[in-house]
């Protein structure tokens, strides 16, 4: 059907330029039109042995070894990797790019919570043009749903953050209890054990981490936005689910039980390597990181499941993890995408994400490959943490969707509920308000909010 | 008979004027491209209202109007205030005496005193604000644990209610050894007749001080002053980078640049951020102009 069409536009638009060489018409509209049209092997084989230049914005350390492995593969193309540092200081630069119609990469990487953003400034190609589709079952399913929608695929993904529970084994005897909690009401009453039998808290929940809450929200079943591609949104941030899990924290902070130090700064890594919290619950990025932060507690912690909202289910949420995406802007479109797929996708490359820079994989192929799934981790007491993470995966909520205007979302959660995280004060009311300021917001900025 | 020295005067005039203006042109290129173009940017950019959904339109002053009932504005601004009024006086004082106690010359080793004094400006205000946040943290920095040593406990000097005291300590730290060096540099060109008058007059140290030096340094005195008000009104650098240590204390409107910069970056609305930015420069001007004439005033009573 696809390739049909795109014949005919071939066709068309040979009739078209017939035309302008007799002095008839301008050939300028067709452009468009076979944007939307598959490109066929052959034209993406002249792509890849055209010599083109591509550049690359990206803040994977050390991603020169996988576009290196790119280059020898098609040695025409060159790749300027520009190391971005990361999201938020990347962000800025991209839109302001984008807006100034020069400077901007061919290539991207952005996080899931992002894409909607730059999709709805149309700055992002439709990879189905490049049969990008077809390898949706090359993914786990919902990180799938998070680049693709009905009306395109808008990025790579690159890696995914599925969430657990880090815990320390040896915290956990001293204060006489079994094993990790299976549901948020054991962790309830673990937590007033150990802070009654130990120094510990049982968990820190930090009042500058949206994304973890997010994943928080996620495991519960909330949906808090929904974006249609276009104009409306809906936003339902107080919904019961999130009030659950935003009470249920509420209820632990103001009994003492959990701390609320910001996370990824100073004091809290010293509360993570000196025994402070005794749990971490974290995407699967965590245990690495973790890892290299508290190397003196090696071979005291283990990897668990999140506690469950309700006994005998098997539900986690996701928190961070990105993707690679194309620009609207790029000349070099067909080059740009084969980038973008090989790096996440071919085997070396995406098992050199996997085990050298520590990206938790997307793909089913990475996520049961030996190389990665068997390796026992000595921090974790011998765990095989990939592995245990790879089942955690399969069992992330399907659906969950972003705004197009998460920067705001998330500074106006410092604002409101992470203000009341730190002031241990009334969060469930704080929640009202982030709900009230990101509609708000949302109503300003024009959209149609459901 | 007055004729020809007008003319010549006035050929002297124009090669001087043509050379000062050739020499003038190269800054006048460099404050047109950074400085005039830019503002004239920011002019035209708040006077339109732009969404995500529907991009900009023209919207007169209604960024202004915005600005002027902004709560959050305001609290950034009388953030600022108090800098001017409680951190600007107490690192001027500490510059001026730290300036005069080494000018005395009874200092031992007062060039390397000097140097250490001034050391902290050289110390880039990431690198020191990162330090000191360092020494702040509530369970392991430095202080709760010198704290806890005598057996007190730590004060959480991150907390909402010192984050502004925190704040201005780190500036202070930064900013007292630039002051103390101008105001010393000031107090050595002093001619020593006066001192060695004054102290036949059997004047003591402290005299010579309040009478002659203080006097004499006030040209000095009032550059700081007016540094230290321009300093405090532009305050980013200090609140931004304790954002990432102390994020629920900070928030995101520290300071009217601060809340300009997340509404450009994080709101993604740079119209009205440089709406906020034309405001703060306003009200920048009108206090400086107000010091100096306050100043003007008072030396010409005297």
């Amino acid at each position: 059907m696809t390739r049909t069409r795109k014949a005919m536009v071939l066709g068309a638009a040979a009739l078209v330029s017939a035309l302008t060489l007799a002095g008839c018409s301008p050939a300028a509209q067709n452009d468009d039109s076979s944007n939307a049209t598959t490109y066929t092997q052959d034209e993406i084989d002249k792509a890849l042995s055209t010599p083109t230049e591509l550049t690359f914005w990206t803040w994977v350390p050390d991603v020169q070894k996988e576009v290196d492995l790119f280059e020898a593969k098609y040695p025409n193309i060159k790749v300027t990797v520009v190391n971005t540092t990361g999201g938020t200081q990347q962000y800025p630069k991209l839109r302001a790019a984008i807006k100034a119609g020069e400077g901007a990469p061919d290539v991207a990487q952005i996080e899931y919570q992002y894409l909607s953003s730059f999709r709805q400034t149309g700055s992002l190609s439709d990879l189905t043009q490049f049969g990008a589709d077809e390898h949706k079952s090359d993914y786990v399913d919902w990180i799938w749903n998070q680049v693709a929608d009905d009306k395109g695929v808008w990025a790579v993904p690159q890696d995914s953050g599925p969430m657990g529970n880090l815990y320390r084994t040896d915290i956990w005897a001293a204060a006489g209890l079994e094993g990790p909690p299976s549901t948020w009401d054991e962790f309830a009453e673990q937590a007033a054990e150990i802070r009654s039998k130990t120094d510990s808290y049982i968990a820190d929940l930090p009042g500058n981490d949206p994304g973890q809450m997010m994943g928080l929200f996620w495991q519960a079943g909330a949906k808090p936005f929904s974006y249609d591609g276009d104009k409306t949104v809906s936003i339902n941030l107080n919904s019961p689910e999130a009030t659950k899990v935003v009470a249920f924290w509420q209820d632990l902070i103001q009994k003492d039980l959990v701390a609320t130090d910001p996370d990824f700064a100073d004091e809290w890594y010293q509360g993570l390597a000196r025994g402070k919290y005794a749990s971490w619950q974290v995407a699967a990025w965590g245990p690495l990181f973790l890892q290299g932060t508290a190397k003196d507690t090696s071979g005291l912690w283990n990897a668990a499941k999140l506690p469950q909202w309700n006994a005998g289910e098997d539900v986690s949420g996701n928190w961070g993890g990105s993707t690679d995406a194309v620009l609207a802007g790029s000349d070099n479109q067909i080059a740009a995408y084969e980038l973008a797929k090989f790096i996440n996708t071919d085997e070396e490359s995406a098992l050199l994400l996997a085990n050298d820079q520590f990206l938790f994989p997307t793909t089913t192929a990475t996520l049961k490959n030996p190389d990665f799934v068997d390796q026992e981790s000595e921090f974790y007491g011998g765990q095989k943490v990939n592995e245990f993470f790879a089942g955690v995966s399969t069992t992330v909520d399907k659906d969950f969707q972003w705004l197009p205007f998460m920067d705001f979302v998330y500074s106006s959660y410092n604002e409101t509920v992470g203000a009341a995280i730190s002031d241990k004060a009334d969060m469930v009311s704080a929640l009202d308000d982030w709900q009230n300021a990101v509609q708000e917001y949302a109503t300003q900025q024009g959209f149609t909010v459901q | 008979m007055t004729r020809p020295t007008a003319a010549r005067r006035s050929t002297i005039d124009r090669t001087q004027t043509r050379a000062a203006w050739i020499l003038i042109l190269p800054f006048l290129i460099v404050f047109l491209l950074a400085f005039i173009v830019p503002l004239g940017y920011a002019a035209y950019l708040s006077g339109f209202t732009s969404q995500l959904v529907g991009g900009e339109v023209f919207s007169g002053l209604t960024n202004y109007t915005r600005a002027l009932q902004d709560p959050q504005f305001y609290a950034g601004l009388s953030r600022v205030a108090l800098f001017l009024f409680v951190q600007v006086p107490i690192m001027l004082i500490a510059a001026l005496a730290l300036a005069l106690a080494l000018d005395t010359g009874r200092v031992r080793a007062s060039k390397a005193a000097r140097l250490l004094i001034f050391l902290p400006y050289a110390i880039p205000s990431v690198v020191a604000t990162l330090m000191w946040g360092y020494l702040y943290g509530n369970d392991f920095g430095l202080i709760t644990q010198l704290f806890e040593l005598i057996g007190l406990p730590g004060p959480d000097l991150l907390d909402k209610s010192n984050i502004v005291g925190s704040t201005m300590n780190i500036v202070c730290w930064e900013f007292i050894g630039y002051n103390m060096i101008i105001l010393y540099a000031a107090l050595r060109v002093i001619p020593t007749e006066l001192y060695e008058a004054a102290e036949i007059d059997g004047a003591n140290q402290f005299r010579i001080a309040w009478s002659i030096k203080i006097p004499a340094i006030r040209q000095a005195l009032i550059l700081t002053v007016i540094f230290s008000i321009i300093g405090s009104f532009q305050l980013f650098n200090e609140p931004n980078l304790l954002y990432n240590i102390a994020p629920n204390s900070v928030g995101t409107d520290f300071s009217p640049n601060l809340y300009a910069y997340n509404i450009a970056f994080k709101n993604q609305d740079v119209n009205y951020a440089a709406a906020i930015a034309f405001l703060l420069g306003i009200v920048i001007v009108i206090i400086s102009i107000v010091v100096q004439s306050v100043v003007n005033r008072r030396e010409r009573n005297s």
